[in-house]
């Protein structure tokens, strides 16, 4: 188990692990929210429009700080959001939109400024396009402090106003009606989910952050129905997520962390809407299956009971399966009467005909009522 | 400006043109957004179809290109229809993750070609005019030129044919529906001429700036007419203007043509936000100015007519009386209100109080036509 | 000691307009105290706008509000709220007795969690609703009927002295109708009043004892047997204001409320 061990011992490994899974879980639970309120492309336009704040933060300090690049990042989503929202209010131009626009236009004047810092001497600006596509690689002690401290608050902030979002996110006229200030709730939320998404562009990259807010909360809802387990569940996926991208881009030659990440997270949403007990796919169809069998020998049954019933005797009313097949169009009939005869509700003679058992008449009469 | 730079303005006015024309119906039928998805989500295909073929240049890539697309939007709209996800979820699933497989495939395996990411993201304008697209001996000119020249005239081409099947699908689907045309179809088409515009401009201009040539200058162009052939015209000539513009600016600070371009589009769009003739925000602000004044002058008639004749009328007739009794209606406000309605000739002051006027009499009553008479037993 | 010379509710000179388009202009409404109240008018005349103006969910350009002779704003706690059922996304992952609990967030106030107290009230406001088997069921499976059901025994735990509710009867089955009625009429025994836009003309002799008939303006308020009458009907449902015509922009205003709740949703 040299990874187990490496993973203590290892300082960029650990390092790296520890910042994926930290942003894995502080963008799964906020964006457990960001998609039960629609939000998931505003994630992702947030993301892309983070880019020009991170390098004007760069060239108007000269620092390369997580905290400096991190609060150029937030106030450019900032800006974004709110430019999205006045296009929206004012015009008809619609959300989607005015979405694509701001996204494509922020981005536009992010790579325009890269572009302009690479070009001005100085090495001090190397690494920045690490936040194109992430490099978890580049992760050191200072980021994930910066990167901790910042999620940890997101989530004490999210725990303390749990019944608020809660409020605002099923019913926010409600919420109004009881006097909550709607549109604050509203936009401190959306901070901080600005915020989960800042931290993990270094490791993710902004082209790629919106998957980190919507895989896990996606897979998570197929496996709970109550907010508090989807939210826990959510990050749990997403710290996972990162943490197994992470390492095993790591390990992995040539493997980029971000996309790696995405990957795996992605294969978690799938098998989870795949394999889900309740919401599964599999599990809806073989709950079909099942119903189509019930449906199935409770036909037969009753068509069993229908001719036995014109007989006098209806026990020793033994019948062909033709019969049956005449009464049904559906092709299951030969299946049924097995499944009946595994229930003891029929039974076959010897030359091939069938007739109900006491308990099969018994339960066709239930079935088909009146009397016999 | 130097032959090389004429090619590439050539290059980009192209391909903003032939983008526009397909970002005018991504944008008037809520699918926006299918630009970000499908331009990100065609580099797997891209990928694949580049090892198997060695050739950047191969319609092979162009295809598989088209064929991804297609399956990006198939796949959202599976996930959607399974009701387990929602439509936006869906996209914001879906389309990272087949862009990360197209930089996973890239990273491992084509590292030694110029197929890198930054490449995909940023395109290689600056590079088009060495890639010359040469027959039988000649140079023809840059390649990137023929081949979005070639997908701007197919696009325009289809476009022009289906215009009248094109308009009624997009504005009353219903209806085209009952009338035979095959929604599916038009939809499925229009996805594919999508993915072959972004795979033919991805590589000149880059993804980024695929989804802001498309929507850019298909919102401007929103606000500025009604019409949709006049919208297809302008969103390509606003698409123009805005590539146009935008290398300028790059060859002016020497900064990456792509990104300029794309803020090109973002200042071509901003000006056309504040200043178009009707929609402009400028002109927004003005006319609710302008209504909201009309508004509170009807509203002190309407008010003075309510009361006319009544017990209170002495009360409710002072000036003094109006402020505070409006929300927002200072004394200054509630003063200028007066003075407005008394110019046009609404009202008339009587010592401390306002009287209606007939004209004031009459609009007050063409403001409430329609319930005019009074009703029993209030 | 109840006053029973203040109204319950007293609306006066309300004027709200979205955009500059007026949608309701220069209402004056009293609502006795223990009464209860339909109100009624075509679409588009305003009802929804009234109840949200009242409680403060939409501003407005004018008028002012009262709840047994106080401001709004100081007589929350006096008040409940039973919005329209479609107004909310019923996928919600959320059982029937946490939106039930969602009731008394106003008492609670910040960060407080609901606890036993607010689950026994929620517990029993459910049985009156005729809902305790359906506690700690995914709202997502809830009928129509049964979704206004919760919707009612979230606005219960609120104990409020006045109630607002938006058109609880649409889409009901019948027997889910008889029983609202009747919880009606239980909070009307308790001194209770209740507003409540209604939608069926046929009802509304059966129901309510005060009707408010609105188009824009207030076209008529008091007893249903004195205001309820063919004349005063035709003046509600008959010709449409075309004031509200003449001063639409080029464009419909957007409505306010839309970006707020279709953030991010694509729409086909």
């Amino acid at each position: 188990m040299t990874l187990l061990s490496d993973l203590f011992t290892d300082y960029t490994l650990r390092t790296v692990a520890l910042g994926s899974a930290a942003l894995g879980l502080v963008a799964g639970a906020l964006g457990a929210f960001a998609v039960l309120r629609r939000q998931s492309l505003l994630g992702d336009a947030v993301s892309h429009a983070a880019l020009p704040g991170i390098v004007l933060a760069f060239m108007i300090t000269g620092a390369k700080t997580p905290l400096v690049l991190v609060t150029g990042a937030a106030l450019a989503g900032w800006a974004a959001s709110l430019l999205v929202m006045l296009v929206v209010r004012t015009s008809r131009i619609k959300l989607d939109t005015a979405l694509g626009l701001v996204l494509s236009t922020f981005f536009g004047l992010g790579l325009l400024l890269l572009s302009v810092v690479q070009h001005s001497a100085g090495a001090g600006q190397a690494g920045l396009d690490r936040f194109l596509f992430g490099q978890a690689a580049t992760l050191v002690g200072d980021d994930l402090r910066t990167m901790s401290a910042l999620g940890a608050l997101v989530l004490v902030v999210l725990t303390l106003m749990w019944k608020e979002f809660k409020l605002l996110s099923f019913d926010p006229a409600f919420a109004g009606s009881l006097g909550f200030p709607v549109r604050r709730l509203d936009v401190l939320l959306t901070t901080l989910l600005v915020i989960a998404i800042v931290i993990g562009l270094q490791t993710v990259g902004v082209v790629l952050m919106s998957a980190m807010i919507v895989a896990p909360a996606a897979a998570a809802r197929q496996w709970t129905d109550r907010l508090g387990r989807l939210v826990a569940l959510s990050g749990a996926f997403g710290a996972i997520s990162g943490l197994c991208g992470a390492v095993l881009s790591s390990l992995v030659p040539r493997l980029p962390t971000g996309p790696t990440i995405i990957l795996v997270v992605t294969t978690v949403t799938l098998l989870s809407l795949l394999l889900a007990p309740r919401r599964g796919v599999l599990a809806a169809r073989l709950r079909a299956a099942r119903q189509r069998r019930r449906v199935r020998i409770e036909s037969v049954l009753a068509d069993l009971y229908r001719l036995a019933a014109q007989h006098r005797e209806p026990a020793a009313a033994p019948h062909d399966i033709d019969a049956l097949r005449t009464m049904s169009p559906d092709a299951g009939v030969r299946a049924g009467l097995k499944q009946l005869a595994a229930q003891d509700l029929a039974v076959a003679d010897p030359d091939g005909r069938w007739r109900l058992t006491e308990a099969g008449l018994a339960r066709g009469r239930e079935l088909v009522g009146g009397s016999s | 400006m130097s032959a090389p730079q004429l090619e590439i303005l050539a290059i980009a006015v192209v391909t903003a043109a032939g983008c526009a024309l397909v970002g005018v119906f991504l944008m008037l039928r809520r699918l926006a957004m299918l630009s970000d998805a499908i331009s990100h989500a065609i580099l797997p295909g891209i990928a694949v179809a580049f090892f198997v073929t060695h050739d950047l240049a191969s319609p092979w890539l162009v295809i598989a290109a088209a064929l991804t697309g297609l399956l990006t939007v198939v796949l959202v709209e599976t996930l959607t229809r399974s009701r387990r996800l929602k439509e936006d979820a869906a996209m914001g699933l879906v389309f990272p993750a087949l862009f990360s497989l197209g930089i996973v495939l890239i990273t491992r395996h084509a590292g030694d070609v110029h197929l890198d990411v930054d490449a995909v993201l940023l395109g290689e304008l600056a590079f088009a005019p060495f890639e010359r697209f040469v027959v039988g001996g000649a140079d023809l000119g840059p390649r990137h030129l023929w081949v979005m020249g070639g997908v701007t005239l197919l696009n325009l081409l289809v476009i022009t044919v289906f215009f009248k099947e094109l308009k009624l699908a997009t504005f009353d689907a219903g209806l085209a529906a009952s009338l035979g045309l095959a929604p599916a179809v038009i939809h499925y088409g229009l996805m594919a001429l999508v993915s072959v515009t972004a795979v033919g401009a991805f590589d000149a201009v880059g993804l980024i700036l695929v989804v802001a040539l498309m929507i850019g200058p298909a919102a401007a162009a929103y606000l500025l007419t009604d019409r949709l052939g006049l919208l297809l015209a302008l969103a390509a000539l606003l698409g123009a203007l805005a590539a146009g513009l935008g290398f300028a600016l790059a060859v002016w600070i020497d900064a990456s043509i792509a990104g300029c371009m794309a803020v090109g589009v973002g200042l071509v769009f901003a000006a056309v936000f504040l200043t178009a003739p009707g929609r402009g925000l400028i002109s927004v602000l003005r006319r609710r100015r302008r209504q909201r004044w009309e508004f509170a002058q009807v509203m002190l008639a309407i008010h003075l007519l309510q009361h006319e004749g009544g017990d209170e009328e002495d009360e409710e007739s002072r000036v003094e009386h109006l402020h505070g009794k409006h929300v927002g209606w200072t004394p200054a406000f509630t003063a200028r209100v007066v003075d407005g309605a008394r110019q046009r000739g609404l009202v008339e002051s009587a010592g401390e109080r306002l009287r209606l006027t007939e004209r004031g009499r009459a609009a007050a009553g063409r403001a409430l036509s329609g319930v005019s008479a009074q009703p029993a037993g209030s | 000691m109840s006053d029973t010379d203040t109204p319950a509710v007293r609306v006066t000179d309300l004027t709200v307009a979205y955009g500059e388009l007026p949608v309701l202009w220069d209402i004056d409404m009293d609502v006795p105290a223990g009464k209860l109240m339909a109100i009624m008018g075509p679409n588009g005349a305003g009802k929804t706008t009234l109840i949200k103006a009242i409680l403060g969910l939409v501003p407005p350009a004018a008028g002012r509000v009262e709840i047994h002779g106080e401001r709004y704003e100081r007589q929350r706690r006096l008040v409940g709220y039973v919005p329209q059922r479609g107004s909310v996304d019923w996928d919600f992952p959320t059982t029937v007795l946490d939106v039930v609990m969602m009731g008394r967030y106003g008492a609670l106030g910040w960060i407080r969690r609901p606890g036993r107290r607010e689950r026994d009230l929620a517990l029993s406001a459910l049985e009156k609703v005729g809902m305790t088997d359906y506690t700690n069921r995914q709202i997502s499976q809830l009928s129509g009927g049964q979704q206004q059901r919760v919707f009612l025994a979230r606005a219960l735990v609120q104990d409020a002295r006045v109630y607002f509710m938006d058109e609880p009867f649409q889409g009901v089955d019948a027997r889910t109708e008889r029983a609202i009625v009747e919880l009606l009429k239980e909070l009307r025994e308790e001194g209770r009043t209740v507003v409540v836009v209604h939608h069926d003309l046929q009802t509304v002799r059966d129901y309510f004892d005060w009707i408010t008939l609105l188009n824009v303006r207030r076209i008529v308020c008091g007893p249903v047997a004195e205001v309820f009458t063919p004349e005063n009907l035709g003046l509600a449902y008959g010709g449409r204001m075309d004031f509200l015509q003449r001063q639409a922009p080029t464009d419909p205003p957007p409505d306010p409320q839309d970006a707020f709740h279709d953030y991010g949703r694509i729409r086909p």
